[in-house]
């Protein structure tokens, strides 16, 4: 078995913290507690990216300690969803990680799929690539937006949200709605793409590489970016797994992995792009990764595009009356259809019982979900696996040795999405 | 047949393409270290807990077969189709493993709990175990043994009840003020 780790580690040994690996504790031997200064950082603090407590033990500018405290966003989406059909329960995953709403959405529907072992339709299957490619850029431009505007790079902020609504303007455009679309369904998507769709996401696809170089020539050729992203927040490939880190956090450790290679769901072994890695554990490195990501994402994207155009009039959804809605003109006209219509939205589909966990590469790494079924027309059990929740756990291994300005750089660099948290 | 030398392996079962290893719960350690060691699942991706209070029982408007299908001509036959096989204990608990390497693999170890029985905390195998077993905890009420900082994860420390157990009400919060005007 080879491996896909790095050859040289970040630094030696390990530094997950020995008695809570989420509690960096003050060392009594480095630190006078009478120097210590405790400082609340957040949950309202406009570069915590959300409502995000860190508790930091100060001394003078150096991070002594830190403790991470969530769960101020919680709004227990789980518990509601197993109250719902699985036909209405569609709307939550995409709430949960609102920045990656139709990567969350794909992941819930594959796992009602798996379980009710539906084929969907190719067309859809590339839809589907494409928008949650599409969703990825969405991401990491959010995210290199407003970690550059809290390092101080006010304008890029402008440049990164020009470029995301346009993004938004796609999203639209299918399925009518700039966020939580609600597009794609169990058995393909809710309506077929409409026409021009491909054209428009072409000219997207022409202009985005282009922006992408331009925000990278205005961070990487700037020193203060440079000087405090550089050497920050180092996290080891040992340490990034150990910690159950998960997609840009571990290629940003040099760990060569992405579930869309290694693991392929819909038709990644079909497209060709490359992964990603760099090996310097930092905040830069973690830079690097999103704005490669980026470039990739355009890439698979124009060839969802080709064979879009060239599936051009086939099915967009499965043809299983029992779970898929029939098409709205058959009402009018045959009985089946209507009671059908009737059964799906007034008790919902049964799904058989059975438990599966599907995992999917979201913008912000492996987004799993874990459901149980009884074969009956609301979920038993949905967990979701949240990327972001794995990314902040990280917290204390990653600011050691960071003083308090750096806290911020390297809190972004992780990339949580506090609903996603605390769901 | 693989994974056949995971200590206290109680049933391998294999449903959707996925592999579950159940496992007595007092050998939860032994078990996943070697897995970690052994088999190279060096990632602990996710732990759910799931609470069957109720599973295979007739809902307050549903209707619910037997077990061996139900009689689609009777009348006002809907719900379920069947009776779901029943489980072991209340509680499972599911650690997600991933074998990070070019060959990489899944893997699901459960464990079956009733309530208020403890399973060893596997933080010590995997740090990544530390927010996931506390956050079963919180929502599940499930007691890791041996976890250094087992205190509740996503509800506020003073807060009663486990909010994802299946006798918890949906909305059984109580409203502020409401008794005192009464």
């Amino acid at each position: 078995m080879t491996s896909v780790l790095p050859t040289t580690s970040v630094y030696e040994g390990s530094r997950i913290p020995e008695r809570v690996p989420t509690i960096l504790d003050v060392d009594p031997t480095k630190h006078d507690p009478e120097d210590i200064l405790t400082v609340n950082f957040g949950p309202n603090h406009p570069s915590t990216h959300g409502v995000l407590r860190l508790v930091v033990d100060l001394d003078g500018e150096q991070v002594a300690g830190i403790r991470a405290v969530i769960g101020y966003l919680h709004t227990g989406f789980e518990k509601t969803m197993e109250s719902k059909s699985w036909w209405k329960s569609i709307t939550y995953p995409a709430r949960i990680d609102y920045l990656s709403f139709q990567s969350m959405e794909l992941e819930y529907v594959l796992a009602i799929e798996k379980l009710l072992g539906l084929e969907v339709p190719r067309r859809a299957t590339w839809a589907r690539m494409a928008l949650a490619e599409l969703n990825r850029i969405h991401s990491h431009l959010v995210w290199l937006g407003t970690s550059a505007l809290e390092i101080g790079a006010i304008s890029l902020f402008w440049y990164a949200f020009d470029d995301r609504d346009a993004i938004l303007d796609l999203f639209e455009l299918a399925g009518g709605t700039r966020f939580h679309t609600r597009y794609v369904q169990v058995g393909g998507l809710a309506e077929d793409l409409p026409p021009g769709f491909t054209e428009e996401a072409r000219r997207f696809c022409e202009q985005m590489p282009r922006s992408v170089d331009e925000c990278e020539a205005l961070l990487d050729r700037q020193v203060i970016w440079l000087e405090r992203t550089k050497g920050i927040g180092l996290l080891s490939a040992e340490d990034a797994i150990a910690l159950g880190q998960s997609g840009p956090m571990l290629r940003a450790s040099g760990v060569d992995w992405d579930l869309r290679k290694r693991m392929p769901y819909l038709f990644y072994d079909a497209v060709e792009f490359d992964v990603p890695v760099y090996p310097e554990g930092d905040v830069y490195a973690r830079y690097k990764v999103h704005m490669d990501e980026m470039r990739e994402s355009v890439r698979i994207i124009r060839q969802c595009l080709d064979r879009l155009d060239e599936t051009e009039g086939e099915p967009w959804i499965a043809d299983d009356r029992k779970v898929v809605l029939p098409p709205r003109h058959e009402l009018h006209t045959s009985m089946e259809s209507l009671i059908h219509h009737f059964k799906i939205v007034t008790e919902g589909y049964t799904v058989p019982e059975g438990e599966v966990y599907v995992a999917i590469e979201s913008p912000r790494g492996e987004a799993g979900c874990y459901l149980v079924s009884n074969g009956g027309p609301r979920p038993w059990r949905v967990k979701f696996r949240p990327p972001s929740l794995a990314a902040l756990q990280a917290t204390a291994t990653v600011v050691q040795g960071c003083l308090v300005a750096d806290l911020v750089a390297v809190a972004a660099s992780l990339d949580p999405v506090m609903g996603d948290v605390d769901r | 047949m693989a994974y056949e030398g995971v200590p206290g392996l109680v049933e391998r079962k294999e449903a959707f393409d996925e592999i579950t290893l159940v496992v007595d719960p007092a050998r939860i350690v032994e078990a996943c270290t070697y897995l970690r060691d052994e088999e190279g699942f060096n990632c602990l991706v996710d732990i759910a807990a799931a609470d069957y209070l109720g599973w295979g029982e007739p809902g307050v408007a549903g209707y619910l077969g037997t077990a061996e299908g139900r009689d689609l001509n009777r009348p006002g036959s809907q719900g379920h189709a069947r009776v779901p096989d029943p489980k072991p204990k209340r509680f499972s608990v599911s650690y997600h493993l991933l074998r990070i390497s070019k060959d990489p693999a899944r893997v699901r170890v459960q464990v079956w709990l009733d309530d208020g029985e403890e399973v060893d905390s596997v933080i010590r195998v995997w740090p990544s175990a530390d927010w996931f077993e506390r956050e079963a905890w919180d929502m599940m009420g499930i007691p890791f043994r041996g976890h250094p900082n087992l205190v509740r994860l996503l509800m506020p420390e003073d807060w009663e009840g486990h909010p994802l157990r299946k006798d918890y009400p949906l909305g059984g919060e109580p409203v502020r003020f409401s008794e005192e005007e009464a």
